[in-house]
């Protein structure tokens, strides 16, 4: 006999009450701290600042021990916390030629002004399990000298001198806002940089490899990576003058590509941009790549059909908030869908031909 | 929940909804873009519905959601108690006693009535999207009321299966000029779209859309003279409260995969078997 399903409530609360549980895990480890995620998982902790679009090491540090370490799942707490926070203005836009460099890299130009400064980075790392740090984290001491002053150039602007590269046109117009505005087509640049700098890691890397294997291609070189802190000023009404509220850390990408001219424009080197919060240069990259491939209208580029190039496809897939709400709500329930489907299914069989033998289950 | 305004929202984006919403009643079937805030819930749980039943709510309010029929489905259960904690308003179960009804997938089988709201959740608003996937285009075609696309996709469905295969989401004309989605309510519900006493909102939240229906408004489902709408369901009576008008629920109840059908509006079901009305299934 069938009683109707009830207890939803209830199912819901003892859910929670277990995954509180499994969270924390064996009690007898010692808990995990937030500042040990901040100090020791930050690229973690980065990459949920960045797809988050909220810059606070300690709320992301949070949120990931909250979502027991899924990324996405921090991000999406992220997000929604930030959606109730009041806007009081907006900062000016950031110098990144003032930015104190930890790292910038050109793969273009051997030597330049400000130099080559490997700083914090994978890259020549052999990828060993290191057992040792199984054991103990203690780390030899790096060696350290005095840090450059003053502005680091950025390398688009020497050859932007010699006019090799394309103007990057100044625009002072207010851009528009995607957090606060609907997003609509045709986007114009500074809204896909917009949605390209919190869209999903994966995502754009898999457009950004697309593009380097040939849907669109465009090839790249890494004008200039640098990452580094850059300080963060607002103008506040009552001073009438803008002061600086705090810094944040950025990893700037500036690609240098190929480009033999089309019809409206010479043949020179064109820019792709990419600008991320934190240590996120596999982002970064990936960005400036991906903004590259959908510039091709502007450029008079032929539209190849390739998905990096399609600003509709790459925008309204690459949030991945959005992207996982809507494939994980397939698991609701849809019984009145699938009724109704059910019933076309069987009356269209029945038109076929088709016996039925699972009527006779009845 | 302090922490938080009424309803979870604050007042600036529950005016910027607001003006979404009388934009849509305005133009009805007018997908009006909105700006779509990230809710505590996952984009396609609902978050548009959300949305607006919290522009709309007022405290005096009394509200009720339903997702697929059922009050007591878990997301329906977690959408009515994210409202209790953050507006604290009156809920209920009983259809006519809601001023406010939040919807998935179905209309309420008792006829709602003025002074009611009915808000939907709507997964995918644009009812012309999987016969062209841009938004861009598919804009174009709504302004210039360009619907034989529409058209053809449902001869080609008479010509390849006999009648209409879309079983759900089925597509309708609002006062003879927007095609409309009505969400993914079976098109046993189509027929009470139109006419209805109640205000009908509809609020898709990851596609940034709401748009509505006001108070008897015209709302035909497509079809064609020699293939007219027909609104199905399964050809059964309720299992527990024997009723033959009601969108009916299949479960499989055994190993041998034997059936028995019921209501899938719980509340209609449980008000028919208080009134002691009884199917050949009840105990």
């Amino acid at each position: 006999m069938y009683v109707a399903v009830k207890g939803g409530e209830r199912a819901i609360e003892n859910a929670h009450a277990w995954l509180a549980e499994e969270r924390r895990g064996n009690t007898d480890i010692a808990e995990l701290g937030i500042a040990q995620i901040r100090e020791q998982l930050s690229l973690a902790v980065n990459r949920v600042m960045a797809e988050g679009s909220l810059y606070d090491p300690d709320l992301a540090a949070l949120a990931i021990k909250q979502a027991r370490g899924d990324l996405i799942e921090a991000i999406f707490l992220i997000r929604a916390y930030r959606t109730t926070l009041p806007r009081f203005g907006a900062s000016e836009p950031v110098d990144t030629g003032a930015m104190a460099c930890d790292r910038r890299i050109s793969a273009t130009f051997k030597d330049l002004p400000g130099g080559q400064v490997l700083g914090p980075t994978f890259d020549y790392t052999h990828r060993l399990l290191d057992f040792k740090l199984a054991a103990d984290g203690d780390v030899p001491e790096a060696p350290a000298r005095a840090a450059e002053t003053g502005d680091v150039p950025h390398v688009t602007g020497f050859l932007n001198r010699e006019g090799l590269i394309e103007e990057a046109r100044h625009d002072d117009t207010p851009p528009r806002d995607l957090t606060r505005e609907p997003l609509e087509m045709p986007a114009d640049r500074p809204l896909r940089l917009q949605a390209l700098t919190r869209a999903d890691e994966g995502f754009t890397l898999g457009l950004a490899y697309s593009t380097q294997r040939g849907y669109g291609r465009n090839h790249a070189f890494v004008g200039e990576l640098r990452i580094g802190a850059v300080p963060v000023e607002m103008d506040i009404p009552e001073l009438g003058f803008a002061i600086e509220i705090g810094e944040v850390t950025l990893t700037e990408c500036e690609t240098v590509n190929q480009f033999t001219g089309s019809k409206t424009e010479p043949p020179q080197f064109t820019r792709g941009y990419g600008l991320v919060f934190g240590q996120t240069e596999r982002k970064a990259i990936s960005m400036a790549l991906v903004d590259r491939a959908l510039r091709w209208e502007e450029l008079g580029e032929d539209n190849v059909g390739a998905p990096a190039q399609d600003a509709e496809f790459v925008l309204y897939h690459a949030d991945n908030i959005q992207a996982t709400g809507f494939l994980e709500h397939i698991k609701l329930p849809h019984y009145v869908d699938f009724q109704s489907e059910l019933e076309l299914v069987r009356k269209l069989r029945r038109e076929a031909g088709v016996d039925q033998v699972q009527e006779a289950a009845e | 929940m302090n922490a938080y305004n009424f309803a979870y929202l604050d007042e600036q984006t529950k005016r910027m909804i607001r003006r979404a919403l009388l934009k849509g009643l305005a133009i009805p079937g007018y997908q009006v873009p909105f700006a779509s805030r990230e809710m505590p819930m996952p984009y396609g749980w609902g978050t548009g519905g959300v949305q607006v039943s919290a522009a709309v709510l007022t405290p005096e309010d009394t509200f009720k959601v339903i997702d697929q029929g059922a009050d007591d489905t878990t997301n329906a259960v977690s959408i009515r108690t994210f409202f209790q904690r953050t507006a604290g308003v009156a809920t209920t179960t009983v259809t006519h006693d809601a001023t406010v009804i939040q919807t998935r997938h179905r209309i309420p089988e008792e006829a709602l009535g003025e002074g009611q709201i009915l808000v939907y959740q709507v997964p995918i608003p644009e009812p012309l999207r999987f016969l062209e996937p841009r938004e861009s285009e598919t804009r174009k075609m709504h302004s210039l009321e360009e619907y034989g696309l529409m058209h053809v996709k449902l001869y080609e469905d008479i010509s390849r299966h006999g009648h209409i295969a879309t079983s759900y989401a089925y597509p309708v004309k609002v006062e003879g000029r927007y095609v409309m989605d009505p969400s993914p309510i079976p098109k046993f519900d189509n027929p009470k779209l139109g006419d209805m006493a109640a205000i009908q909102l509809f609020g898709a939240g990851r596609e940034q859309r709401i748009y509505a229906l006001p108070p008897y408004t015209q709302v035909v489902s497509l079809d064609f003279e020699d293939h007219p709408f027909e609104a199905t369901k399964a050809d059964h009576p309720c299992g527990m409260c024997g009723a033959q008008d009601s969108y009916l629920d299949e479960l499989i109840i055994d190993d041998a995969g034997g059936r028995m059908f019921v209501c899938s509006d719980t509340d209609y079901c449980e008000a028919r078997q208080a009134a002691g009305h009884k199917g050949k299934d009840a105990a």
